[in-house]
């Protein structure tokens, strides 16, 4: 074993962030990061989602048949998925209303895919579940940190708590509409990436080519 | 004799290689055969307590409309003061055809015996069940207090589905608000907003010829009291709830009831 458990739940945090560095999950990013307690919320699931998929593949890894091996993955997922929507919508109806489809859409997400393939089918178990775990905190601290700017900055609140009070409840705040929008998401994810790339210079790639100064005759 | 050949079978399959046909075949079967056990086994068993959640929902919403819920009130006991009722669109008329604390309206609305289809659909709901349940809240002396009707419509991404509560001369708003909708957070969902929402307590329907006079809207052309302003960044979240309130309000949708109700004549 290469890395220890330790790292493989670390390390998806920042070195290795599912959304940051492979970018992966941007849909979902897009589309549930207007407030925080639905990001909390769909994070968890995701969390959980990927922890269990990659355990329960790791376990199966020895006879899952190589040509079927997608559609398998994608069965155990898909059930987990469903699982999971309706323990929320049974345990947490109010935000399985706004959530609505994107509990479903964690079967497309990437994140999980990807780790029941690159990870899971060659790993241990509890060590996939570790890897499961990292991943799935690495995607959630994305979406928490995305959330975190679009809540505060387009509706004046944090988790539905009211920190800056805007305008049409009769404060001083006018929000930024755009950070309510799915774009806006992107635009955050960008400038984290970037502000990753300069703090983690490692992740910078190298270029495949080299822009040629141009003479002047 | 046959059972030796079974055993033989079992141990020929389990000797073959993961990738043989008879092997990935198998292991298919399985693995769907487990995994569709849990799905149902986790659907039906939380299926009591996820419609538990959806009735409480909705009551919770009906008691919000009236004006009389709050955090931690006993939704349940606090619903049991309301008198469901249900109206036959048609005439205008209490039914007695069905029981009003089991009656569908979601499924009376797609039911062709139940509903007819609209020709003029201002709030593009399609089908329009012919019956419909309603709550009364009593006054302690029996007398009425608030009408509550159920209303829904399309707005820009989606169906709103709401209540609006009117006063006991069936003309003054008491409130409104939507207990299902996806429209977009900031813009369109504001019609959540407590403060857009406490717009519409007071307001009239019919002005003193009958006609139906409320709107939402940017300006107000009319009187004051049949204007709502509409919600800035969401020209067609405001122009729906404009459609649906007027539809509902309108021939088509309880207004034959309401005057009914005002002559006394239900």
């Amino acid at each position: 074993m290469s890395q220890t458990r330790k790292q493989l739940l670390i390390d998806p945090l920042v070195d290795n962030n599912p959304i940051t560095l492979q970018v992966l999950g941007i849909c979902s990013a897009l589309a549930v990061t207007s407030s925080l307690n639905v990001a909390f919320v769909m994070s968890l699931a995701v969390i959980a989602v990927t922890a269990f998929s990659s355990f329960f593949i790791s376990m199966l890894r020895n006879y899952i048949p190589s040509s079927i091996r997608i559609i398998v993955q994608m069965v155990i997922i898909a059930s987990l998925v469903i699982l999971v929507d309706q323990i929320i919508k049974a345990y947490a109806y109010e935000i399985s209303k706004t959530l609505s489809v994107f509990v479903g859409l964690i079967i497309t997400n990437c994140i999980v895919m990807g780790r029941a393939e690159a990870f899971a089918m060659k790993n241990t178990p509890i060590d996939s579940f570790v890897d499961g775990v990292g991943n799935g905190l690495g995607y959630g601290l994305l979406l928490m940190c995305v959330g975190f700017f679009r809540e505060l900055f387009g509706a004046g609140s944090l988790f539905g708590i009211m920190i800056l009070n805007p305008v049409n409840n009769g404060g001083w705040y006018v929000p930024n509409g755009l950070l309510l929008l799915p774009p806006s998401a992107f635009f955050i994810i960008g400038l984290l990436i970037w502000g990753i790339r300069t703090w983690k210079k490692s992740q910078v790639e190298v270029r495949e080519y080299k822009i040629q100064t141009l003479e002047v005759h | 004799m046959s059972e030796l050949k079974k055993e033989n079978i079992f141990i020929k399959i389990k000797n073959m290689p993961v990738d043989s046909i008879p092997k990935t075949l198998l292991v298919a079967v399985a693995l769907c055969l487990l995994c569709s056990m849990i799905v149902s086994f986790a659907a039906v068993n939380l299926k009591s307590v996820q419609d538990i959640n959806k009735i409480r929902d909705k009551q919770k919403n009906v008691l919000q409309v009236a004006g009389i819920y709050y955090k931690g009130i006993d939704i349940e006991k606090s619903f049991a003061s309301f008198q469901p009722m249900v109206v036959d669109m048609e005439k205008g008329v209490y039914s007695n055809k069905f029981d009003p604390k089991v009656f569908d309206d979601k499924k009376a609305a797609s039911d062709p015996t139940l509903s007819v289809l609209l020709k003029d659909d201002p709030a593009s709901i399609g089908r329009r069940s012919n019956f419909t349940t309603i709550y009364l809240l009593k006054n302690k002396d029996g007398s009425l207090d608030k009408i509550i009707l159920p209303i829904y419509g399309y707005g820009l991404w989606s169906t709103l589905y709401g209540f609006i509560a009117l006063e006991e001369n069936c003309n003054d708003i008491f409130g409104l608000q939507f207990y299902q909708h996806a429209e977009t957070p900031g813009l369109g969902a504001e019609v959540d907003n407590p403060k857009w929402k406490a717009q519409w307590k007071g307001k009239k329907l019919n002005n003193q010829n009958g006609e139906l006079m409320i709107q939402v809207a940017k300006t107000s052309g009319l009187k004051k009291e049949y204007h709502i302003d509409a919600i800035a960044g969401a020209t067609l979240t405001s122009n729906g709830v404009d459609n649906l309130v007027k539809f509902w309000m309108g021939k088509a949708g309880f207004k034959k009831f309401l005057e009914n109700l005002k002559n006394g004549e239900v």
